[in-house]
């Protein structure tokens, strides 16, 4: 990819049109669906890209996160993960 | 269809996360490698819409996640609306799978409303005459306007373009086309050889030279393109020297129904002589799926031979497919002859080489019409 993938606390990440995210009862866990495939996701990923709703920003998310997973700071955590989201077409950036 | 490496990251607890319908083997179109049965005339005791509906119910049940709706044409169903509806209402993220011949705006706007996720088109070439003359129908008006339907129903699109000799080199306008249309997945599936195809296979195989310069042009669309269009082009397989891993091993993720109602590991594996398909008119799916032997024929690694069985790549590739299998080297268990430690693997490397001859003689190219072969003697194309 030759496009500058990182996010920055103002961005303003929302969920691809081309991907729908849902709870799936078979398999316990928030699965990502999409043209060509599926992508069982863990607990931290569904949480942060539930978020990603095209209003709050990347500094946004990371303090609602914050506030319920008091063990530590995500915030580097959770700006990798949308990076890497990013980067695979997950999400797109609204600035 | 499941593509290699394209995210199927479920740890597969044997769910059958894809489902294909095949709702239909009619077809108003005659191409040349369709993957359908040689005598898929006889195949016209469809299910009815409250079997096919029986059949999404129980699948769903199963944890069935991907839904296709193929054939044959899926558009020839009239009550393909009502099956969508049924789909989506269940949770299944469903496809359409067309040539879109018949996609009208209105069938459109039915099944948008009927909750269709996304739909993925075929397409031959960004050439009238050469579309017109692979399908043997004039096609293309009609293809283009049903792309660009799709596009302004804001449905996201698969543009399919089965690749052959014929239209590789085509790659960088159909690109081209593909990028003006609004496309989001292209995906250059080179032609896979069996039934029509394998009958066919010396006219479509493509050379090593028209692949490398395909893959040429794929490669500065993505860089000129990032993410705007996803492209796959996977190299066919007869040119790899590992073959693929077909359909993520059988019985594993994937699950297909015939238009009469047949269960298949695959949308191939009837052309493998002895293994009986349950019909889903006859048993419960979750019985087809978990206990049927056909589906616990080539499971997991047991049913293995050497260089398969004690092959350290044997996680990544399930040995190939057992329908290639079959159909090169006569034994459905044998490693897929395009692995290049299977024995056989001059079969494959013959094949390309004999294609590739300058100034060869040309077979006619067997189109997919009713009476184009005597199925009588199915399987002896090659
Ligand atoms: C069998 S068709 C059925 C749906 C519809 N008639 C169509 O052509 O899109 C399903 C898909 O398989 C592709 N296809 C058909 N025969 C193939 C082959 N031998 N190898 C690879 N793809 C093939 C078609 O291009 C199409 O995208
Ligand atoms: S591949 Fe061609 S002939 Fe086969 S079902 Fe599709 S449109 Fe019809
Ligand atoms: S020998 Fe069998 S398992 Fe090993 S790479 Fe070849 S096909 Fe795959």
């Amino acid at each position: 990819m030759t496009e500058n993938n990182t996010v920055a606390a103002g961005d303003v990440p929302q969920l691809s049109p081309l991907y729908l995210l849902r709870w799936e009862e078979p398999q316990q866990a928030h699965v990502m669906l999409y043209p060509e495939g599926v992508v069982k996701l863990n607990e931290t990923a569904a949480a942060i890209l539930l978020l990603c709703d095209g209003q709050r920003t990347a500094a946004e998310i990371i303090a609602d996160l914050n506030s319920r997973y008091t063990s530590a700071d995500v915030s580097a955590g959770v700006y990798r993960f949308l990076e890497t989201s990013h980067a695979k077409g997950w999400i797109r950036i609204k600035s | 269809m499941p593509k290699a490496g394209s995210g199927l990251s479920l740890d597969g607890d044997r769910i059958p996360m894809w489902l294909v319908l095949e709702l239909t083997y009619r077809c108003p179109l005659h191409c040349a490698w369709c993957n359908n049965p040689l005598d898929f005339d006889n195949y016209r005791n469809e299910l009815s819409t409250e079997e096919w509906k029986r059949v999404l119910r129980e699948a769903r049940a199963m944890g069935s996640l991907q839904l296709g709706f193929s054939g044959g044409e899926p558009l020839l169903r009239e009550d393909l609306e009502e099956l969508v509806g049924e789909a989506d209402r269940l949770g299944f993220y469903t496809n359409l799978i067309t040539s879109g011949i018949g996609l009208s705006r209105e069938r459109l706007q039915a099944m948008k409303a009927a909750g269709l996720k996304q739909i993925q088109l075929s397409l031959q070439s960004s050439d009238r005459a050469i579309t017109d003359s692979l399908v043997g129908a004039k096609a293309f008006d009609a293809k283009l306007a049903a792309a660009r339907e799709i596009k302004s129903h804001g449905f996201p699109m698969v543009l399919n373009v089965p690749i052959c000799r014929q239209n590789i080199e085509q790659t960088e306008d159909i690109l081209k086309l593909a990028e003006e249309i609004g496309v989001d997945y292209l995906e250059f599936a080179n032609i896979q050889y069996y039934n029509w195809a394998l009958l066919n296979r010396s006219e479509f195989l493509p050379t090593r030279d028209q692949i490398a310069m395909a893959e040429a042009a794929v490669a500065r669309a993505r860089e000129r393109l990032g993410k705007r269009m996803t492209i796959y082009f996977v190299i066919p397989d007869y040119f790899d020297e590992r073959p693929k891993a077909c359909m993520n091993g059988w019985g594993a993720i994937h699950l297909t129904i015939a238009p009469d109602g047949s269960a298949l590991p695959c949308q191939e594996a009837r052309v493998i002589p002895g293994l009986e398909f349950p019909s889903v008119r006859d048993a419960p799916l979750a019985w087809i799926w978990h206990e049927s032997p056909v589906f616990n024929e080539f499971r997991g690694d047991a049913w293995m031979k050497e260089p398969c069985r004690s092959c350290p790549e044997k996680e990544q590739d399930f040995g190939g497919c057992r329908c290639q299998a079959y159909l090169l080297t006569g034994n459905a268990a044998n490693t897929d002859p395009v692995c290049a430690k299977s024995p056989e693997h001059h079969l494959v490397v013959d094949a390309v080489a004999e294609a590739a001859v300058p100034g060869r003689r040309r077979r006619p190219i067997v189109m997919r019409r009713r009476d184009s072969v005597n199925t009588m003697f199915m399987g002896c194309g090659g």
